[in-house]
């Protein structure tokens, strides 16, 4: 490979990395710090994508759009729809236990991808949305890419310190303390519930936002892209390989995980090529991949369930002060 | 009229292979206490398996299938002392994740030996028996039959057997079946024998109804699970009555929605039962 396609393909890596570290980080919010099971980040993704692409992008006679709204308006919308429905669904399953969380939400993702599908109007239903516009159309090529990747880090970034901020304050702390014992919260007077919907929502405003930052990234998007299965699931072995419940294990785990699944398809080409990949394998190259995931998470449980970077809760503060 | 009870045949006959699929989550989450992701999976495994015993190795529709069902305990066994066993000390909800990696392992496993593509048993249009204007395919009352016939089992097994009266003993109160000596161990491999069984005969049935698809469980997970948390999850007959109102639920639906919202359909009324009796309407357990 030339250098200048090398160069390319490191900033194209980074961009998705970035883009899966925000709903990481999202997701870190709902999972490591209060235990909600949230097997549906595919819906929240998807909303935030569909929400800004139909904000910013140009007017069709197919679906609904041409409100020609700018980037930061259809990130913010993007971030208030995923919230809201994250609002419906967490004050439905709110004093659900864990395991109807993860059914309820997984219902979500499957109501929000059939209405992707089938409401035409809204989405133009399996044959997506192209031309959505990127921030800085009058750039070209790798100009552009790389002034999109650095919107993307600045985004990163930001979401990592609210992350961080939030982590040390004492909202993530009641969040930790339900997570560890729901029923002596509720003792010590806090409003579990409350404090239950406000992580669900924010956590899924972060994947929304996510999904945005995703759309305008790619400028093309269709109900394949948000797989219900693949997209939830890769952000979920991200967070567990990094360290659940610490923000820079979720940077890591996005890195190192989206690293493995970029290698991965590289390794089949180069083993397909040399033959030492049966024929049959290589034409199903996607779902061996999938399976290679699939195997990570469970290695990852069985032996390092803490992940690289596991949870340090922050100390306690000295009343002293 | 006509036109309504064919929806109700329909509706029966999804209802039956739900409820094949229920009976194993609710049974499952009685013994080990979790919510088993991977069961879709795991039916549309049993489907290709009974496809490779008929197609690969020409053996008749009959002895595929009783091949099918043993190969698909088995590996629910393999997966079980693989994975399951050595988290079960951890946490169920460490358990929960893991059985979400191994549904996706599962499908693309069975896509990468099987292909993406639709595949059936056999070619050929079976003719319909009419009754008055009303279709009834051959395959369907087989299904209906045949899952009515596995539930019997089931239940003789449960009430009358050693085995079923602990596998009882133990969804009720682990601890004290442990203390009362029975042997828990040996009462989750057969829990997964019954479920990977029951697991197969409804992925077959689902091929036999339509086609062969790797996604085919999948998509039957959230009425699967919607079935066992309407009729309390915990209780198989629960299981078997909230299947036949979901599978009725959703075809009915068919008269006033889109098709492709049948699924949400499941969902729907599932959310409905979560808030107005989480136990199911059997008084299950709280998962």
């Amino acid at each position: 490979m030339e250098l200048s396609g090398l160069f390319s393909y490191l900033v194209f890596f980074l961009s998705m990395v970035s883009v899966y570290a925000v709903l990481v980080l999202g997701l870190n919010i709902q999972w490591g710090y209060n235990g909600q099971l949230n097997i549906g980040v595919a819906a929240f993704f998807a909303v935030g994508a569909y929400t800004t692409a139909i904000a910013t992008g140009p007017a069709s006679e197919n679906y609904l759009g041409g409100f020609g709204l700018p980037f930061l308006v259809g990130l913010i919308l993007a971030m208030v729809v995923a919230g809201l429905l994250a609002l419906l669904v967490g004050l439905i399953t709110v004093n659900l236990r864990s395991d109807y969380l993860a059914i309820a939400t997984i219902g979500i993702a499957e109501i929000v991808r059939l209405f992707l599908k089938n409401e035409g109007w809204l989405t133009n239903g399996v044959r997506g949305i192209s031309s959505i516009p990127s921030p800085f159309d009058e750039l070209q090529g790798i100009a552009e890419g790389m002034t999109y990747l650095a919107i993307l880090l600045a985004f990163v970034g930001g979401v990592y310190w609210i992350c961080q901020r939030l982590f040390r304050s004492p909202w993530a702390r009641v969040l930790r303390a339900i997570r560890a014992n729901e029923d002596a919260v509720l003792a010590a007077g806090k409003n579990v519930l409350l404090f239950r919907v406000e992580a669900f929502v924010l956590g899924s405003m972060f994947m929304g936002l996510g999904g945005a930052l995703y759309a305008h990234f790619v400028g093309f998007i269709s109900p394949s892209a948000f797989d219900p299965m693949f997209a939830t699931f890769v952000v979920w072995v991200m967070l567990i390989a990094g360290g659940s419940g610490n923000n820079r294990g979720a940077l890591l785990g996005a890195l190192v995980i989206w690293a493995v699944w970029t290698l991965s398809s590289s390794m089949i080409d180069i083993l397909a090529d040399i033959g030492l990949l049966p024929d049959q394998l290589a034409t199903q190259a996607s779902a061996l991949r999938i399976f290679l995931i699939g195997l990570l998470l469970e290695i990852i449980l069985l032996t390092r369930r803490e992940g690289l970077l596991p949870e340090r809760p922050p100390k306690a503060i000295d009343r002293a002060d | 009229m006509i036109d309504f009870l064919q929806i109700v045949i329909y509706g029966i006959v999804l209802g039956s292979i739900i409820a094949l699929g229920a009976i194993g989550v609710s049974l499952i989450f009685g013994i080990l206490r979790f919510a088993h992701f991977a069961h879709g999976d795991l039916m549309t495994l049993g489907a290709y398996f009974a496809l490779a015993g008929v197609a690969g190795m020409s053996l008749p529709m009959f002895a595929a299938f009783g091949l099918a069902l043993g190969a698909t305990a088995l590996v629910a066994i393999g997966i079980d002392r693989a994975l399951y066993s050595r988290l079960q000390q951890v946490s169920p909800i460490i358990l929960l994740i893991s059985s979400v990696g191994v549904a996706l392992m599962l499908r693309s496993l069975i896509q990468m030996i099987w292909g993406p593509d639709n595949e059936i048993y056999q070619s050929g249009i079976s003719m319909p028996w009419t009754f008055g204007g009303l279709r009834i395919q051959p395959t369907q009352v087989m299904i209906v039959g045949g899952a009515a016939g596995l539930m019997l089992l089931l239940h003789l097994f449960l009430q009358h057997t050693r085995f079923g009266k602990a596998m009882r003993a133990m969804s009720d109160n682990p601890d004290l079946a442990r203390l009362s000596g029975i042997n828990t161990d040996r009462i989750v491999i057969l829990t997964w024998i019954i479920a990977g069984v029951l697991a197969a005969a409804a992925g077959i049935f689902l091929g036999m109804d339509t086609r062969l698809h790797p996604i085919m469980g999948w998509k039957l997970l959230l009425p699967v699970f919607a079935a066992a948390i309407f009729g309390g999850i915990g209780k198989p007959y629960g299981a078997v009555a909230g299947a036949l109102v979901i599978g009725l639920a959703q075809e009915m639906s068919t008269l006033i929605l889109p098709a492709a919202y049948k699924p949400a359909v499941a969902f729907a009324l599932m959310v409905i039962i979560l808030i107005w009796r989480p136990t199911g309407i059997f008084g299950g357990k709280v998962l």
